[in-house]
């Protein structure tokens, strides 16, 4: 057995162990750190399969931001995951009944598919030789694929502004500094002259 | 022996299947559904990039970055909605999200 090999049979070990248990865990921040695992195997698994930057990229976005966004909100929601868990076994036949059918599918697709000849010959991005995974991505991404690079762009520009907005709060009894109320201000409403009798006081 | 496209292939197979039955047996944890739906998605990665190896071909992996960005936007409003939902009714138990009846 060859070393990728080795290494392939440890990486989708590990993936789908962890997988296991990012669905069985008790504790959801458990989840969480397996998903973490589970998702750096599979950067193994893009490495071996020589796409450097998608395995890179999954490292970045997944675990650097995603993981840690869900990880974030399950530490701050104040939530009594036991009794969410009440059901696990109650679900479990039909769960398993399902899973079995998806998985027997699946299999039964993995084993019948065949390639028709013309899948392959319109396939316009050939890997070149000589030429690194990243650069040979950048080439294909800004060039033929440039709108629906930018479209995705949109769709993270969108995600950010509903985030923003779905989770900004103004507290109405917070004083703010308001900038144009400050620059209304004149002379004539800021100060007010009150005549005041002599040897009276005010 | 060699790693085909089909090791890789049941891999993915494997991945979605758990991915599908953590959505059904966590029926009640939304945020565990939320990480089920993500490994749902890993597994469609890493079919794409398989395939875009074995065949040479790079779109394959240009497709899989696009499933990654949307994937993180919906992590993100996903996340947002469950902060904003805790904070209005104090619950994220799915069968209490029922006010409008759908």
């Amino acid at each position: 057995m060859s070393v990728a090999a080795a290494f392939f049979y440890l990486f989708s070990a590990i993936m789908i162990a962890s997988a296991f248990m990012v669905i069985a865990a008790r504790n959801p921040v458990h989840s969480v750190l397996f998903l973490i695992l589970a998702f750096v195997n599979a950067s193994g698994l893009f490495l071996l399969l020589g796409a450097e930057f998608v395995a890179m990229i999954l490292v970045v976005v997944y675990v650097g931001a995603v993981a840690v966004l869900f990880l974030f909100v399950v530490m701050m929601l104040d939530v009594d995951f036991a009794e969410l868990r009440q059901g696990f076994l109650q679900y479990l036949p039909l769960g398993s009944m399902i899973g079995i059918v998806v998985a027997i599918e699946l299999v039964l697709v993995m084993v019948g598919w065949t390639q028709a000849d013309a899948a392959i010959a319109p396939a316009g991005a050939t890997v070149q030789a000589g030429v690194t995974n990243t650069e040979a991505l950048g080439l294909v991404l800004y060039t033929k694929y440039v709108y629906l690079f930018q479209a995705s762009g949109l769709v993270l520009l969108t995600a950010m502004i509903g985030a923003i907005v779905l989770t900004l709060r103004h507290k109405p009894d917070v004083k703010r500094q308001v900038i144009a109320d400050q620059n209304a201000r004149t002379r004539a409403g800021a100060i007010e002259l009150k005549k005041a009798p002599s040897r009276a006081g005010v | 022996m060699t790693i085909g496209l089909t090791h890789y292939l049941s891999v993915a197979a494997i991945l979605f299947t758990l991915g599908v039955l953590g959505i059904i047996l966590n029926r009640k944890n939304i945020i565990i559904i939320l990480m089920s739906v993500e490994l749902i998605l890993l597994s469609v990665n890493i079919n794409l990039v398989a395939f875009s190896s074995f065949m040479g071909d790079l779109t394959g992996q240009v497709f899989s970055l696009f499933i990654l960005t949307v994937a993180a936007a919906e992590a993100a409003i996903g996340l947002a909605i469950l902060v904003t939902y805790y904070r209005n009714r104090g619950s994220i138990a799915v069968e209490d999200i029922n006010m409008m009846k759908g």
